[in-house]
């Protein structure tokens, strides 16, 4: 017989004889020297809860049934009309016509040249933003310095503004009437209407993603990792790649790809700086816009399937990339 | 390596966490700076680690500015108070990461790299542990990897930042008495940071006492307990009772009232009776004691009880607690004597 089992007995003997002496008479020895120590009715509490009758009240958190149903559905409904519902008819209309014409119209060399703008002007908007990401991140969460609220109001910016109007801005820095215009225009460089331009919109509307996945993370784990790292001896340079960016990994990729997927469907701040050359300066949604502007339906959604694929392979990732991190963040 | 502080000074705004503190480390010393919360002691940790500078004031180390290396070259071994381990490296990476982050012409190789790992888990009894991660291993464990990686790079000064102040109690005793028992096998140059009087006490060679920026004493454990060199002291170390009083004419008056104590040389004027709580006897004849007051409350556990009294001081009611063996007979509302065994006096504007 174990020790708590002995315990149980004891108490149900109190319980049964309802003494409180017995009760008393094992506590004594500890007890007895100190004068004044309060008498104590264990025992008839113990014998209380036994004879109370535990009724079972219904579960807080459990709405009735009708209820709860009504509350799934209109979630689930909503979900399917507005998301599910238009996702597949972008791919039911680009393949409307067969797969002959799908495939007619992501060949067409507008096409295949506004599909490799995109991914080029993704791939170097995504790189920068990650570099200039970090430096932020880093700025923001490692040092203190005057002026630092600010810096992390203007780096949600890109947020709040229209897109259109950052469009407009480098329109007004870089275009032919610009500040800079007349010097760009003199050293025959071109920024608005070819891709500088339009990785400069997109950097511009996909800086925050980057930078603020990692400040709070960055935040969180402060410096002493940093700190013990260099009482190790370790270099600045050694303490970033070995210690800095590991501590961020999951972060970090997962701020990259959601950039990444922004960058890919930008419209409105590059439509503003792109000036819409067929296959010169039109990215993917512009030319998707172009085409449905032209009534030619099929190809429109042809072009915009392929976008909408891509989306979901990064979503796709998302979930992968958030399942690690979770994982890794419960395994501290 | 032996280490010098000169009047070194430390501000953040407008508040001043170091102020001209002095201090000389032995070499082989283990040394225990010891303080309430905001006391200075980790600013001064970092500072003699490279991980702060103070705005005024020299370090030295063998006589050597210390100031003017960095923290990476003045090869300190740093022990977190939260470990710091790099959470995505295998314990064995952990501690072989100050070797291989040496630059290339000092960088042991491979081999000599894991034999030197293995005999540093071996020496914090963590042999078989290499292969796993920080995550999985319990707060003692962690802290003997932390200690293990910061003794990798051979450092000539350890220094411990409130080395066991996340751990429980049972783990902080044992690993104290390990970390002792390594001091003395390894004898490098050792400064921990401590809120916990006791932790200092046991395992100090030296304790220095820090309060508000400034050393307020340094000395051997017995010194700053037996021989406390200000109230602060005698307040912060081991438990003490003290009771308001007024030196004049000579002797010691409470309330009004002169004591049969001696004023041990003190000016006249306002000073404060320290006693240990066990070097006061509670004795029936309240009268004829030194000190009288009301029993209010007995706590009795342990081999000791504590008795609180309130003591009779004129007017004012001032509670005071005093160790009674357990077979005195002490009551509730009894009115009792107390007779100091042994007492100090401090004057009140001394700090």
């Amino acid at each position: 017989m174990t020790d708590i089992e002995l315990h149980w007995d004891d108490a149900f003997a109190a319980n049964r004889k309802s003494t409180p002496d017995h009760v008393r008479g094992r506590l004594s020895p500890e007890n007895a020297v100190l004068p004044g120590f309060p008498s104590q009715p264990q025992a008839s509490r113990t014998a209380s809860m036994s004879v109370r009758k535990a009724t079972r009240a219904r579960d807080v958190r459990a709405d009735p049934a009708p209820m709860r149903w009504a509350i799934i559905g209109i979630a689930v409904t909503f979900l399917v009309l507005f998301i599910v519902v238009p996702l597949l008819n972008v791919f039911a209309q680009a393949l409307a016509r067969g797969f002959g014409a799908y495939f007619a119209a992501i060949v067409q060399p507008d096409a295949i040249a506004a599909i490799e703008l995109t991914l080029l002007a993704a791939a170097i908007s995504v790189g920068l933003n990650l570099v200039f990401g970090v430096i932020a991140a880093w700025t923001i969460t490692k040092y203190e310095f005057w002026g630092k609220s600010v810096l992390i109001t203007v780096i949600d910016l890109p947020f709040s503004v229209s897109p259109v109007i950052a469009g407009l801005v480098f329109v007004l820095l870089f275009g032919a009437q610009g500040y800079l215009g007349p010097w760009l225009q003199e050293h025959d460089i071109k920024v608005i209407f070819a891709l500088p331009g339009i990785v400069l919109a997109t950097v511009f509307v996909t800086f925050p993603f980057v930078a603020r996945e990692l400040i709070p993370l960055m935040r969180e784990q402060g410096t002493r990792d940093e700190e013990a790292a260099l009482t190790l001896g370790a270099s600045g340079l050694r303490t970033f790649f070995r210690v800095t960016l590991p501590n961020v990994k999951w972060a970090l990729l997962y701020g990259v790809l959601l950039c990444n997927a922004r960058a890919m469907g930008e419209f409105g701040a590059v439509s503003v700086v792109s000036g819409h050359v067929r296959g010169e300066t039109n990215t993917m949604p512009l030319h998707i816009e172009v085409l449905y502007n032209e009534y030619q339906f099929t190809a429109a959604f042809a072009v915009a399937s392929l976008l909408a694929l891509l989306a979901l392979v990064t979503l796709i990732a998302k979930v992968v990339l958030e399942g690690r991190a979770t994982n890794a963040a419960n395994s501290e | 390596m032996r280490i010098a502080l000169h009047d070194v000074t430390r501000r953040f705004g407008a508040f001043t966490a170091l102020d001209r503190v002095n201090l000389e480390v032995e070499s082989g010393e283990l040394i225990a700076l010891l303080g309430p919360s905001g006391s200075g002691k980790t600013t001064l940790l970092r500072i003699i680690a490279g991980l702060d500078w103070p705005d005024e004031g020299e370090v030295h180390f063998d006589g050597e500015d210390a100031l003017s290396r960095s923290v990476g070259e003045r090869n300190v071994g740093f022990v977190f108070q939260s470990y710091a381990l790099f959470r995505h490296m295998t314990v064995f990476e952990n501690v072989a990461f100050g070797l291989r982050a040496r630059p290339r012409r000092s960088r042991p190789g491979e081999a000599e790299i894991r034999a030197r790992v293995e005999r540093l888990l071996e020496l914090v009894q963590l042999g078989p542990f290499g292969k796993r991660y920080p995550a999985q291993l319990s707060g003692g464990q962690r802290q003997r990897i932390a200690l293990a990686r910061a003794l990798a790079i051979e450092p000539r000064i350890l220094l411990l930042d409130e080395p066991f102040g996340a751990l429980d109690a049972k783990v902080r005793k044992e690993l104290r008495r390990w970390l002792r028992q390594l001091h003395d096998e390894i004898h490098v140059t050792s400064v921990f940071v401590t809120h916990d009087q006791e932790e200092a006490l046991e395992l100090a060679d030296r304790v220095v006492v820090l309060d508000r920026g400034r050393i307020r004493q340094v000395g051997t454990p017995e010194d700053v307990y037996e021989r406390p060199a200000s109230a602060f002291v005698h307040h912060f170390i081991g438990e003490s009772l003290s009771v308001p009083v007024t030196i004049a004419t000579g002797g010691v008056h409470l309330a009004g009232r002169r004591l049969a104590l001696d004023c041990q040389g003190l000016a006249n004027g306002e000073a404060s009776l320290f006693v240990r709580p066990y070097e006061v006897a509670i004795v029936p004849d309240a009268d004829g004691a030194v000190l009288d007051g009301v029993v209010k409350r007995v706590h009795g556990f342990g081999p000791a009880r504590r008795v609180e009294i309130a003591l009779h001081a004129g007017g004012q009611e001032h509670f005071i607690e005093v160790h009674a063996p357990r077979n005195d007979p002490v009551r509730i509302g009894q009115r009792v004597g107390l007779q100091p065994r042994a007492y100090r006096l401090f004057a009140a504007d001394a700090g």
